[in-house]
């Protein structure tokens, strides 16, 4: 799973620009993931530039 | 507000502003919708831009001018400074107030504009795009449009809404981040480069002055280099070992896609501009003129669109943007890659070689020529550039 830390975030647009599934909202100053079409594909964490996107595999957080 | 507009424009960056006011000034209606609550902030730029670029749209002002440059400093990962001198360069802006003064010039012409309203979808009729759904003050709207103009940024979602293929790879996605700090006594009229594996990899950290000995400080990371480290945590690194106390008066995070020119950036009802479309310079990351550019040929070739009641005419935008600067992006892209991959040994060496060359016979050219002697495939491309 992964899972955007809203209180972190600087709503910079990275991680939506990079999103193949078009699976993530962002307004002025709100943020979220679209689970249905999530993938999983962990692009959004790599893309983050300060590191608020994190990936839980099996309940283990990586990079 | 009218019900209907000849032209919506969604993002009141400085390519949607540019869309926005060259359309206007074909006489058609135009509504630009920006969602944060401010034109013009937060700013998420390195805010340097050439003088050309600017006078091409807008007459130099002091109000935004933060400081004027005339030189370049590169500096490569052993400390070796190459210094070139340009003259009148460029400039680095304060974008909150440039951008506010681009949507005010729209204004001017005509453009209605509005904050705070959130486009989240497209209204289709026979397949096209015919107007905008958003949200506004707690509402839920739909406006009609012959044509919208997307120039929502680096998220690019309004193009993609219209079938457009317009996600970034993550390894073209430079991830950004930037401080502005103050007591930063660097030259206050030039741009400091820093490469390497160390502060930058496959990219450049800056340093460009906005007065006073302030300075925009930061760096871009692609997704292949953010896997193992973030950006956040390069720019840490940088001011803990130069500036450890400097004093900071601005945050900010970002994206740059740095690739070349989406494939498709028109279809039936819609335009991409700016950084929706990829049309930032791969090379150095600038995307502010070449956005107004973008902006430019997409309201123009719109407001013709409207004006000639036919909408098939947008189609021409494509190619326009190709011959004025797409292609030549294709060139960057190709030099880009080229740098990228140059290890820290080849960056010194240059940077050595770069300064036998006497100061005043230093040209940007020669730089290229001295920086690819051992690439040859590269140097066509540069001498393209500088022939072209």
């Amino acid at each position: 799973m992964i899972e955007i830390l809203p209180d972190k975030c600087d709503f910079c647009g990275c991680c939506v620009g990079i999103c193949p599934e078009d699976a993530i909202e962002m307004k002025e100053a709100e943020i979220f993931i679209i689970d249905q079409r999530c993938t999983n594909c962990a692009k959004c964490v790599w893309s983050c530039p300060i590191e608020v996107i994190k990936f839980n595999k099996d309940g283990v957080p990586v990079k | 507000m009218k019900t209907s507009y000849d032209i919506i424009v969604v993002g009141a960056g400085p390519a949607g502003s540019m869309a926005a006011r060259f359309a206007a000034e074909k006489d058609v209606s135009v509504l630009m919708l920006e969602k944060d609550r401010d034109v013009g902030y937060p700013v998420r730029c390195g805010e340097a831009i050439s003088k050309a670029g600017v006078e091409e749209f807008i007459p130099s002002d002091e109000k935004w001018i933060a400081a004027k440059i005339s030189k370049f400093s590169f500096n490569a990962p052993d400390g070796t400074e190459v210094i070139l001198d340009f003259g009148e360069a460029g400039y680095v802006l304060e974008r909150r107030i440039f951008d506010y003064e681009l949507a005010r010039t729209a204004a001017d012409a005509g453009v209605e504009i509005v904050t705070r309203a959130y486009v989240n979808g497209l209204l289709f009729e026979n397949g096209k795009v015919c107007g905008v759904k958003y949200e506004h003050q707690g509402e839920q709207k739909e406006l009609k449009a012959k044509v919208v103009v997307a120039a929502d940024g680096v998220e690019s979602r309004v193009g993609r809404w219209a079938g457009l293929k317009t996600h970034i790879d993550f390894r073209d996605m430079e991830s950004a981040v930037q401080i502005t700090a103050a007591n930063i006594p660097v030259d206050q009229n030039a741009l400091y480069f820093f490469f390497g594996k160390d502060v930058a990899p496959n990219g450049y950290f800056w340093i460009f002055p906005k007065g006073n000995n302030k300075a925009n400080i930061g760096l871009g990371v692609s997704g292949i280099i953010g896997k193992k480290k973030s950006a956040q945590s390069y720019l840490n690194d940088f001011m803990n070992k130069h500036y450890p106390n400097a004093p900071v008066l601005t945050t900010i995070a970002g994206g740059v896609p740095c690739a070349v020119t989406l494939g498709k950036i028109s279809a039936p009802g819609i335009l991409l501009v700016g950084d929706a479309a990829k049309q930032v310079n791969p090379l150095s990351g600038g995307g502010i003129a070449s956005g107004m550019i973008g902006g430019k040929i997409a309201g123009t070739i719109a407001a013709e669109a409207v004006k000639m009641n036919k909408l098939d005419h947008i189609l021409k935008y494509d190619k326009t943007w190709a011959d004025r600067l797409g292609k030549r992006h294709e060139t960057f892209d190709r030099i880009k890659n080229g740098i990228y991959n140059f290890s820290d040994e080849k960056f010194n060496n240059i940077a050595h070689a770069v300064n036998k060359i006497p100061y005043e016979k230093r040209t940007l050219g020669k730089v290229f020529k001295t920086a690819l002697f051992n690439q040859p495939s590269l140097l066509i491309d540069v001498a393209k550039v500088f022939i072209i």
